[in-house]
């Protein structure tokens, strides 16, 4: 069991690591922040501590614009955990800066998801907590979610 | 593209033992005892002592320590060991590997070994992981860190993305995943050793199975959690002439690792909907070692969940992207079609050793003494994505 979850619903807090720290560190502050190479400029995530395509260590933390298109999604029922409300709706969606993030989609009832038109749709970043006082990129419809 | 390459060690080694404990949900005994026990069985197999044993392989991830390993099954002297990396989709790499060891002269006999608690371990292999498991491979890397606090936290979670992503590029539906399942599971249901054995299912069975993940992933699109263990014996194809077992080859082998690719998720590659490591393998199995595509008799394809089972059956160039669903539905997985597949159940059909039960069953198949056997079979390739095999009856 994770410290510091208690009964009600709250989502397991991000693993920090010496390479991903400064990611979740904005996230809780409510910033959605990219590695992007300060010597070619390349956009990088997962964050990693050097430039595959240069080589260089130098990088910038830069904000993102926080808005993309859902690349692919998911519903998950099963296994079920104290975390979350199920099912939960897996979302994978390409930003506009280039890379790409392993989210949520907010907003939407899973119900209501009959096919696979949600792939291409528009959307924005929000925040949702976790446990440890941290918070997570998650995203809605740009559209507010008429469908 | 890969730099031309000239291996020399195809057909150098062999299968020469395979050896195996129950498959089962509670094996009720530690994993150093299941692959003491699937080593014994192999040796006897092979016709060999466990004094002639010199070398080891097996997963990162496995949880039996070789010197634990070598106390118990009393080997006498280790030249060479080697752990593979990438969870089940470096399960062929167990085979290759110890191929290489065997024709560079680093070692005369190996054994490949994989003992797992899947179903009653201290974790269910496919339930949701909370914390980096010691020995997983996944501890730090991107399958846990980015996922979990989504609630994307087991491996029929990670790859669903790529299986939306696919169903999505080329119209791949519920139904198309069922036939394969159909197939293997009628495979299954005449083995014994098989979780599905006298348990065979219609399509309308499996559009009825709940979901696991929607809608991709059905209950009965999962591989089996399964405790038990199994091991492989190979040397050198000279010793093997002199073995009891006709020497099964290692024909060809490889590893495709790409940049990006992750362990069981794969979400930064460029396009989800096709399985590029396959590709860039079969580039290799089929371009280096001078083997076709037509010269295979038999596929025993990973299937840990049946999405990638289709993936990879494209990726590999069997038929066209977005056509496995038609070679299916055509009958060509059945033992007359075109490319019969998991003749043992697959790993959905017959239990998750995590791919290490795929040898055995291309190996029985190659002596000629399979279950479903394919008539006259001279070569099986055994696919896990981004490491595979060739083997070729000698």
């Amino acid at each position: 069991m994770m410290r510091g979850v208690t009964a009600e619903t709250i989502r397991p807090a991000p693993l920090l690591t010496e390479d991903n720290h400064a990611f979740w560190e904005a996230a809780a502050a409510g910033r959605l922040v990219a590695q992007r190479c300060a010597d070619c400029a390349r956009f990088r995530h997962p964050p990693r501590p050097m430039c595959p395509h240069c080589h260089s260590l130098a990088v910038d933390l830069v904000d993102l614009a926080g808005t993309g298109t859902i690349y692919s999604f998911s519903i998950l029922h099963h296994p079920t955990t104290p975390f979350f409300d199920y099912p939960v709706l897996g979302l994978l969606v390409d930003l506009d800066e280039g890379i790409r993030l392993v989210s949520n989609l907010v907003g939407v009832d899973p119900a209501s998801i009959t096919d696979l038109s949600l792939i291409g749709r528009r959307v924005t970043v929000e925040f949702a907590p976790t446990a440890n006082d941290m918070a997570v990129p998650v995203f809605r419809l740009a559209d507010g979610g008429a469908r | 593209m890969s730099p031309t390459r000239l291996p020399t060690w195809g057909g150098r080694a062999a299968i020469t033992g395979i050896g195996q404990t129950e498959f089962s949900r509670q094996a009720g005994r530690s994993e150093l005892q299941l692959a003491s026990e699937a080593i014994r069985s192999a040796l006897a197999d092979a016709g060999l002592r466990a004094a002639d044993v010199d070398g080891l392989v097996s997963y990162t991830v496995d949880p039996v320590e070789e010197t634990e390993l070598v106390r118990t099954a009393g080997f006498e002297r280790v030249n060479f060991s080697a752990r593979i990396p990438y969870g089940g989709g470096g399960s062929m790499g167990t085979i290759s590997t110890a191929a290489l060891a065997i024709a560079s002269g680093a070692a005369d006999v190996v054994v490949a070994y994989r003992a797992i608690r899947a179903r009653s371990g201290a974790t269910r292999f496919g339930g949701a992981k909370l914390s980096p498991a010691p020995t997983s491979g996944h501890g730090g890397t991107t399958a846990f860190q980015w996922c979990m606090p989504f609630g994307v936290m087991t491996p029929a979670s990670w790859m669903a993305f790529n299986a939306v992503r696919y169903m999505h590029t080329y119209g791949v539906t519920s139904e198309d995943f069922g036939r394969a399942i159909v197939q293997f599971r009628e495979y299954a249901a005449v083995n014994p050793a098989a979780w599905g054995y006298e348990k065979p299912i219609t399509l309308a069975d499996h559009q009825e199975s709940r979901w696991i993940v929607e809608p991709c992933i059905r209950l009965f699109d999962c591989c089996q959690e399964t405790d038990g263990s199994v091991a492989v014996i190979l040397t050198s194809a000279e010793r093997a002439r002199d073995l009891p077992h006709h020497p099964v080859l290692v024909e060809a082998g490889g590893v495709a690792s790409l940049f990006e690719a992750e362990i069981a998720t794969d979400h930064y590659l460029p396009d989800l909907a096709e399985m590029a490591a396959s590709t860039v393998l079969a580039e290799s199995l089929f371009g280096d070692f001078g083997i076709s595509r037509d010269d295979i008799d038999v596929g025993l394809i990973y299937d840990a969940f049946t999405p990638i089972f289709l993936m990879q059956l494209e990726g590999l160039g069997f038929c066209g992207k977005g056509e496995a669903k038609d070679f299916i539905a055509e009958g060509n997985l059945a033992l007359d079609g075109r490319l019969p597949c998991n003749t043992n159940g697959g790993l959905i059909g017959e239990g998750y050793i995590h791919g290490l039960n795929l040898v055995t069953e291309a190996t029985r198949q190659l002596r000629g003494d399979a279950i479903n056997q394919v008539p006259g079979a001279e070569h099986a390739l055994v696919s896990a994505s981004r490491t595979g095999i060739v083997l070729g009856r000698a």
